[in-house]
């Protein structure tokens, strides 16, 4: 059997043919049901439970043959392949419904942070884990007094020779209690301007110091935890990038999880789902006014999966999105909660109950114009970035 | 699908769109037209001719350049940003797009002779204050060898000056596609309109007019769906120049924001105003992504362009009627002065948002085709 990881293989009909042999080969049946809900991801980490055997074997077989990362180069557990090659082996999987067999802040985020500002030993010593699903990683951003204004971050580092001493507190920490490591933007300079006391840190989860609590929302979900760092040491090689110059990694990864949330991360809803809601309920049939909100909400919706698309030809040019980013956060979550607020009013009273219904998703999505960047602080960097406006 | 991002080719023909029309269209043009009382300018329209835009759909065989859809849309978005004036889309596009559905030296000839500017259109479409192409009751009664049409048609866009014009008309044998030439016939009233855009439209009466034979195209009973691809044509182009219009007003809008000072500072400078034309931005980059799409599969699956040129018509011009609006309220006072050239933006967005179908239309293809 050719194999995935023998050599780069082409792009073209060859190419696809092998990658759509491979997952025939070894895909279980089970892993074969497309977007199911929230619970069928697999999040990896020391501490996973997998939900079944077919999904502990998709993810292993996935991880052999560097799947989970599948544009991450070899030496750290990827597959290699390019941004065409990434093209396909998605289509593929698309073609029979296959689950994405490993989500994780490792994969989205922490990786891209290592793959530009890392050292090779940070690289070779966090990545491959990441890629095996076998350590789980949570971002720790957020502080009470540091939210949209992230750079006023206080949780502080003080200088200990080989060592730092932790001290604060993170906020909106995703799943920090199910995760082994933490990402944290830690203040390591008091004294500088707040953008240059800055450095990213890597800090396990288990060290002496560190505990979680988590946090109820208001759709029911706890996926975000408050972080305690209580004279926790840290040793000085865990810091990503140069000392005091965390800012940069961390304007880096916003630009990335801006494009992660705007283009599906958290569950864009499909156009299909608004025109299959509104023809099924009695309201939307016979209410005009929200008829004509529907309306005006697909074509908006239409339009923005065609700029998502045209975003994505532009990097594929090498022309990146860069601070549109923004824009496609900003528009994306914004249309995404007006989605769902049509949702709950086309299917009336039968929404308001918990279960079975939209009212949990409908609540989540208020988070989605206000986590990674709020809606406002997006229009701001348009306006000063990409408009050139003064101020 | 071709990618949504513009070819190297069109970014060339932009830049030589915009050379030619910043030297003899530019806003100032269509000025000293509307002051003057001009609603054309045939040696404009010779000029764009020359430069290969009237051919921008026709064959090469017929005297055309053929560069496709979405190259006729970047010159309508040029052309939007200065509002120029000319039968671009009723002809070169429009009429284009409907003729080279046939394959005999007639209709190659009146092609050859669009291609060389020498030969200009107007559809004559709706019959009430509102598009709606597929319910008409002009009618067309078979006398002898030729046809007897009665009826009314408003809002017909260059309908004074076009050479010929193109109708569709109830028979008894289900609705035909007339083309005829638009010159002084009996029973044939001709109303100039006085548009707010300053352009070219009348209101035309049609009185036991006769047309000859030839003048039905294809078979009769076929004329709606000889129009239909015509009519998709001129939504996305016109939608195409929506987008230059909006962005070329909100050029002026953030370069003011830029300028003008109150309470001793940029008025830039403050978030309220930030904030609403950083969302325009975003309206716009969404619209011209809808326009992009519709140029491309237009160009490459024309009989699935359906729903992505309605997507492009409605965003269009729901953007323009927000850029003109902010556009006029951003600046203050001096926005509603005639001197000051936002209006003529403004004027120009209502006419496109009712021309070949407004919003509502638009939509309502949208919602249909997507299920509800």
């Amino acid at each position: 059997m050719a194999t995935v990881e023998d050599h780069t293989p082409p792009t073209g009909e060859d190419f696809r043919h092998e990658i759509r042999s491979w997952l025939q080969q070894n895909c279980p049946p089970e892993m074969r049901d497309g977007a199911a809900g929230e619970d069928s991801i697999c999040w990896g980490g020391s501490t996973w439970q997998f939900t079944s055997e077919a999904q502990k074997d998709w993810l292993e077989r996935c991880a052999a043959r560097g799947l989970t990362v599948p544009t991450w180069p070899k030496a750290y557990g990827g597959a290699g392949f390019s941004r065409a090659q990434d093209k396909i082996l998605k289509e593929e999987m698309q073609a029979i419904d296959a689950r994405v067999p490993l989500q994780s802040f490792g994969i989205w985020m922490l990786g891209p942070a290592l793959l530009k500002f890392g050292s090779e030993e940070q690289k070779q010593q966090y990545l491959p884990p990441i890629a095996r699903g076998e350590i789980r990683w949570c971002q720790g951003y957020s502080e009470p007094g540091a939210g949209s204004d992230l750079a006023g971050v206080q949780c502080h580092a003080a200088d200990q020779g080989d060592t730092w001493l932790v001290n604060g507190q993170k906020i909106w920490t995703s799943y920090a209690d199910r995760a082994d490591w933490i990402f944290a933007l830690l203040r390591t300079d008091r004294e500088a301007k707040k953008h240059l006391g800055i450095s990213f840190v890597l800090i396990d989860m288990r060290s002496e110091g560190v505990s979680t609590r988590p946090i109820q929302l208001i759709s029911g979900a706890s996926p975000f935890c408050e972080t305690f760092f209580d004279n926790v040491t840290v040793p000085k090689q865990q810091v990503v990038g140069t000392i005091n110059r965390g800012w940069d990694v961390a304007k880096y990864l916003l630009t990335h999880e801006r494009e992660m949330i705007s283009s599906g991360g958290n569950a864009m809803g499909t156009g299909r789902a608004l025109g299959a809601v509104l023809s099924e309920s009695d309201t939307g049939q016979s209410d005009p006014v929200l008829r004509g909100d529907a309306m005006r909400a697909e074509v908006d919706s239409l339009a923005f999966e065609m700029t998502l698309e045209r975003y994505k030809d532009q990097a594929e040019g090498g022309q990146g999105v860069g601070d549109a980013s923004a824009m496609l956060k900003y528009m994306g979550t914004e249309l995404n909660k007006q989605r769902l607020e049509l949702v709950m009013a086309a299917e009336g009273s039968a929404a308001l109950t918990w279960g079975e219904t939209p009212a949990s998703a409908w609540l989540r999505t208020k988070a989605n114009s206000i986590e990674g960047g709020t809606s406002e602080v997006m229009l701001s960097i348009i306006s000063r970035r990409i408009l050139n406006l003064p101020g | 699908m071709a990618k949504l991002v513009e070819t190297e080719e069109e970014t060339l023909l932009a830049e030589a769109a915009r050379s030619l029309l910043d030297k003899s269209a530019p806003l100032t043009h269509l000025r000293q037209m509307r002051d003057s009382g001009a609603r054309s300018d045939p040696a404009l329209w010779q000029e764009m001719a020359a430069a290969g835009w009237a051919g921008v759909l026709i064959p090469e065989a017929a005297g055309g350049v053929d560069m496709g859809h979405a190259a006729a849309h970047v010159l309508a978005r040029e052309m939007g940003r200065t509002l120029a004036v000319s039968p671009f889309l009723s002809t070169a596009v429009m009429a284009a797009t409907l003729l080279r559905q046939f394959d005999d030296a007639t209709t190659r000839a009146k092609l050859e002779k669009i291609a060389s500017g020498g030969l200009t259109y107007a559809f004559a479409l709706d019959e009430t204050a509102k598009f709606a192409p597929d319910s008409i009751r002009l009618t067309a009664q078979k006398r002898g060898n030729g046809y007897t049409l009665n009826g009314k048609r408003r809002f017909v866009v260059d309908g004074c000056d076009a050479d010929r014009i193109l109708l569709l008309a109830e028979s008894e044998e289900g609705p035909c596609l007339f083309d005829f030439a638009n010159t002084a016939t009996q029973g044939l009233q001709r109303d100039a309109l006085e548009m707010i855009d300053s352009r070219d439209a009348a209101d035309l009466t049609f009185d036991e007019v006769e047309v000859a034979g030839d003048a039905l195209l294809g078979a009769a009973g076929a004329g709606y769906d000889l129009l239909k691809p015509a009519l998709e044509a001129g939504q996305a182009a016109l939608a195409a120049e929506t987008v230059g219009l909006s962005q070329a007003a909100f050029d002026l809008t953030s370069s003011y924001l830029k300028e003008r000072k109150q309470f001793g500072t940029t008025i830039g400078s403050f978030q309220a105003l930030q904030h609403r034309a950083a969302h325009l931005w975003c309206e716009i980059e969404l619209t011209q992504s809808a326009v992009l799409n519709a140029g491309r599969i237009l160009d490459e699956d024309p009989k699935a362009a359906r729903l992505a040129v309605s997507v492009a018509k409605a965003r269009a011009t729901d953007t323009a009627q927000k850029s003109v609006q902010e556009g006029v309220q951003m600046h203050g006072g001096i926005g509603m002065t005639d001197a000051f050239d936002m209006g003529f933006y403004m004027k120009r967005a209502r006419v496109a948002a009712e021309w070949l179908g407004d919003y509502g239309y638009h939509a309502g293809i949208v919602a249909q085709l997507r299920g509800f």
